[in-house]
């Protein structure tokens, strides 16, 4: 189902005109109420009212997301605290954390973005949306939150964490979708597994999962597991939380980028060029109707390309690629990128594997070592040695194939590797 | 004829052998012969007690990955050549042994020796032809 007809089915002309007008409405304001904005666009020597064209937006600078740690905490508000109706921060795990602001209208728009993500994923107002994304400072409890109450859909604020209450209120209250990440998805299915609950048992139908990259065998592995659809959706809190963009279910081919409200561009990471269509590069996102801290052509970090081509679904908003990782995911070993996620769709193709594992990565004299530590389950267990050197050699093997370099895999027991309930953290960089 | 045991995956890192032991001893689980197989990285527990579907369970529950496979209980004459001469019966009959390792405990004057075979059942079927005797896993569990 399409939520907002109107906006989401825009021919392409009407949607670009209504960026250039967004956009330049956007520069004005934060020209006016932002001195870093103000002083960012002078050192190009330029002014809101040069950007006559939507191809003028790459003249302007990027903004990091060490700006936003420079003017902590509302530095970057364009908007008067009296203004402000809600503050989120990012978790900061290195340094200060990001702080973001809505006015009463971004609340509004938010709610409105992750209404159409839901409808796009296949959810009504019948449904019941069973919330496991963490409520608080991070934006994935209450983004969910509010898109579900405006489709109308029951919506059940369960947060993050005691995985026993989760399955039985999913069992008891009827969830017909989850929200959560990923790699919590998968330690559900585990655990209802453990509990003798088949996918069968419940009404679960789809899951909308993002927060972390995840690859297109670990979707398979979750909707197998959990008899779901799974959807990826994107966000980020510095530009808005999630519900910047998802993936239809008519094609789970690509997320929609809700084009009325952000600029998707496409960069080489290094020479912050403008890539064409198609190309693959890091996502740099502009807002043109956020007020509380628009967000200038900001660098995502976040490995993408986009799909111009028309979507079978009907919407005629952009796709991006499923997104591969993050740069600073990215690990760089022996001079070779090196994305988590291409080593978990290793794991996931082989069989029997669960893609619960953990990258070690440390220097031995100058050379960098890659250890993948994979638990053992008892299908891949056997009682003979060599079948599990097979195991380790064959995934080794692949990764190899796949990456060109050697790693080192060392089989470890269930649940050794650290189960998380919000982001799962994949590598330990020792280096 | 076969026999049941089970086999453990335990990573090496201290004190998780003994973890396996306690585990089987708090639940009254005797063990009746082991064995361990080991790499640099993790070893493989092989036993066989006296109650291996409890043993298999309470493992289970305590985090182990925990298998099961047949084996086989042969008696083994004890006297030097005893299991040469075993061993050639059993290369001339084209079966294959994994893996081995001898039981605690005597059968008569007898050795008792658990094979793992790649056919356990044709295994089983040329050491009777041979007149060997192969011991029933009741009669193992409680020897």
């Amino acid at each position: 189902m399409i939520w907002n007809d109107e906006f989401e089915t825009l021919p392409r002309e009407a949607i670009e005109a209504l960026q250039l007008k967004r956009l330049q409405q956007t520069l004005e304001r934060v020209y006016a109420t932002v001195p870093f904005y103000q002083q960012n666009f002078k050192k190009v020597g330029a002014t809101p009212a040069d950007i006559r064209s939507l191809d003028d937006l790459r003249r302007l600078p990027f903004t990091y997301k060490q700006d936003m740690r420079d003017n902590y905490p509302y530095g970057l508000f364009a908007a008067p605290l009296n203004q402000i109706v809600r503050i989120h921060a990012s978790s900061g795990t290195t340094g200060k954390p990001t702080v973001v602001g809505y006015t009463r209208r971004d609340i509004n728009m938010w709610a409105e973005l992750m209404a159409r993500s839901y409808a796009a994923a296949g959810a009504n107002s019948s449904d019941v949306i069973h919330n496991a994304y963490g409520y608080g400072l991070f934006t994935g409890g209450l983004g969910a939150h509010y898109g579900a109450e405006r489709l109308g859909a029951s919506v059940i604020p369960m947060s993050g964490g005691n995985t026993q209450k989760q399955i039985l209120i999913m069992k008891d209250f009827g969830s017909t979708i989850i929200t959560c990440t990923p790699s919590y998805s998968l330690y559900l299915a585990e655990a209802l597994a453990q509990e003798g609950i088949k996918p069968g048992d419940l009404k679960l139908r789809v899951g909308i999962l993002g927060a972390e990259p995840w690859s297109e065998e670990m979707r398979s592995q979750i909707e197998a597991n959990l008899g779901i659809k799974a959807i990826d959706v994107y966000g980020l809190s510095e530009i808005l939380g999630p519900g910047v963009a998802i993936e239809c279910i008519e094609a789970q081919n690509g997320l929609h980028i809700w084009e009325d409200h952000f600029i998707a561009e496409i960069i080489d990471p290094d020479s912050g060029e403008v890539l064409p269509h198609g190309e693959r590069g890091e996502l740099v996102i502009t807002t043109i109707t956020k007020e509380g801290i628009p967000m200038i052509r900001y660098r995502t970090r976040d490995i993408t390309r986009i799909l111009p081509e028309p979507c079978i679904c009907g919407r005629t908003h952009i796709r991006l690629e499923r997104l591969s990782g993050r740069t600073d995911d990215m690990l760089i070993i022996r001079g070779v990128n090196v994305f988590p996620s291409q080593i978990e769709s290793v794991l996931v193709g082989i069989k029997g594997v669960e893609p619960h594992y953990q990258l070690i990565v440390e220097r031995e004299g100058n050379l960098d070592t890659l250890e993948v530590q994979v638990e053992v389950n008892e299908e891949t267990f056997s009682d003979e040695v060599k079948v599990l050197q097979q195991l380790g050699n064959e995934i080794r093997k692949q990764i190899k194939d796949l990456l060109g370099i050697t790693c080192k895999v060392r089989l470890v027991e269930p649940k050794s590797i650290a189960r998380s309930e919000g982001k799962a953290k994949r590598v330990i960089d020792k280096r | 004829m076969q026999v049941e045991q089970i086999s453990i995956f335990i990573e090496n890192k201290s004190g998780r052998l003994a973890e396996v032991t306690q585990v089987l001893g708090e639940s009254d689980i005797n063990i009746r012969a082991l064995s361990l197989a080991d790499t640099s990285d993790f070893g493989i527990l092989r036993l066989i007690v006296d109650k291996t579907d409890l043993a298999r369970q309470t493992l289970k529950e305590r985090g182990f990955t925990v298998n099961k496979t047949a084996v086989v209980a042969v008696e083994v004459p004890d006297r030097p050549a005893g299991l040469a001469g075993i061993l050639q019966i059993l290369d001339g009959g084209g079966v294959n042994v994994e893996y081995m390792y001898a039981f605690v405990e005597h059968s008569a004057n007898n050795a008792v020796i658990i094979f793992r075979f790649d056919d356990a059942d044709a295994a089983i079927k040329v050491l009777l032809a041979n007149d060997i005797k192969v011991l029933e896993g009741e009669r193992v569990y409680h020897m």
